[in-house]
């Protein structure tokens, strides 16, 4: 076995060697170049962290703009319908201010119609009166052949009349 | 262990041959020759640093370069951070180093650089290139361990809410396991890696002596070996990953200890 047999002769050479080369090796690439690619790796993480939380609070702002708007909408919306239902409610009270107006118009009239023809009537009914007492006179004169007052004739009638 | 002519043996692959400077001496007596494992070392060093640097661009959006670098480094973060948690972002530099050096070794040794007159050589086949990692990660928790808890790391050895009597016991074994441990992470790996390349070698040497031994013993002994290398060549690519995922995940649950004692 090599290793044994020569290791008087070559054990300074290897472990000089070994030492030098892996120190230079150690020193070059692995103090030298392996701290910065580690760098770049979390360089890079901290980048693609950095892009999704960037984006997530992007996502939210959009979101809570979204909510802002709806709410905005909504109140809009129940302002509009409290106009609409004002204005609806105005013009029912007008219309029905006017109704009114016109009811008590028409009543009145009415009413006056109706004292018209009360007073025709009572004057119809005097009319009747008179004619009555004098058909009973006459029909007194021809049948009794008796001449009655004619104040005497119209009480007769009245109180015919009151009796129905 | 000498080759004889015509045969292949099997250990020839892990012999070490200085390429140059022959004579370099750190002190006296201690050779430090660069030879074909520390060629090794380097080449896969410098992959491992091509893959790294062609992951710099550093764009937000990445390309399949960067992405492959990105998954390597992100795999090690979340293995440290399963196994230590917050505080194991600061491991992240050596783990990788580790496990990305160890990978391109193990699978550079599978490279079939033999057909073109090179020598393949795979330096995580030698324990002396594992122990010095296992030591390193060894030293790495003893260090944070005693910086971070002082002498109360030593309660390590002894499991939460034992009693006094038990403890006794429990505490030694313990203590001999921790110490067991760079020793079980270094020839863990040595091992693997040495047992894979000894089989392939076998096997083709069963193929070349079939063939040497006529036509109708050749099929027969020498297509069931090449078929079982074929199979075993992708087995051992698996091995290469596991072994360098073994590794590095055994030193962070080591690093975790210290880290977080109990």
């Amino acid at each position: 076995m090599p290793q044994i047999e020569q290791l008087s002769e070559v054990f300074a050479s290897q472990v000089f060697w070994l030492l030098v080369i892996f120190g230079l090796l150690f020193l070059v690439v692995g103090l030298g170049m392996v701290p910065k690619i580690m760098g770049t790796v979390d360089l890079r993480d901290q980048q693609i962290s950095g892009d999704l939380a960037a984006a997530q609070a992007a996502r939210d702002a959009a979101d809570r703009e979204e909510e802002a708007w709806r709410k905005r909408e909504n109140e809009n919306r129940t302002a509009a319908q409290g106009l609409i239902a004002e204005a609806k409610a105005a013009a029912a009270k007008a219309s029905e201010a006017k109704l009114a107006a016109a009811q008590t118009r028409l009543d009145a009239r009415l009413a006056e119609a109706e004292a018209g023809i009360d007073a025709a009537r009572a004057s119809a009914m005097a009319e009747i009166e008179s004619v009555a007492a004098d058909a009973a006179r006459d029909i007194v004169a021809r049948i009794a052949g008796a001449e009655v007052e004619a104040a005497a004739a119209e009480a007769a009638v009245k109180e015919v009349m009151a009796h129905g | 262990m000498a080759a004889e002519e015509g045969k292949v043996d099997p250990m020839k692959q892990f012999t070490i041959e200085p390429i140059f400077g022959h004579d370099w001496q750190l002190a006296d007596g201690f050779n430090i020759a660069f030879t074909n494992s520390a060629l090794w070392m380097a080449l896969a060093a410098v992959l491992v640093w091509a893959f790294v640097a062609g992951g710099m661009k550093r764009q937000l959006v990445p390309g399949r370069w960067q992405m492959a670098v990105e998954s390597m480094t992100g795999f090690i973060d979340d293995m440290l951070e399963a196994n230590i948690g917050k505080a194991g972002r600061k491991y992240v530099p050596y783990i990788f180093t580790l496990f990305m050096f160890i990978l391109f070794g193990n699978l550079l040794g599978l490279l079939p650089v033999g057909l073109l007159g090179l020598h393949p050589f795979t330096f995580t086949s030698h324990f002396t290139v594992t122990g010095v990692l296992a030591i390193l990660s060894f030293s790495i928790v003893l260090v944070v361990g005693f910086a971070k808890h002082g002498l109360h790391f030593f309660s390590l050895f002894v499991p939460k809410d034992t009693p006094f009597l038990m403890a006794v016991f429990i505490a030694p074994i313990e203590f001999v396991s921790f110490m067991v441990r760079p020793f079980s992470l270094g020839l863990r790996l040595f091992v693997a890696m040495m047992a894979g390349h000894v089989l392939l070698k076998v096997l083709a040497s069963f193929v070349i002596a079939g063939g040497g031994a006529g036509p109708a013993l050749g099929a027969a002994v020498g297509i069931p070996s090449f078929v079982l290398m074929v199979a075993i060549s992708a087995l051992e690519i698996l091995v290469a990953g596991i072994q360098a995922y073994v590794f590095a995940l055994l030193t962070s649950l080591y690093i975790n200890d210290a880290e977080n004692l109990h």
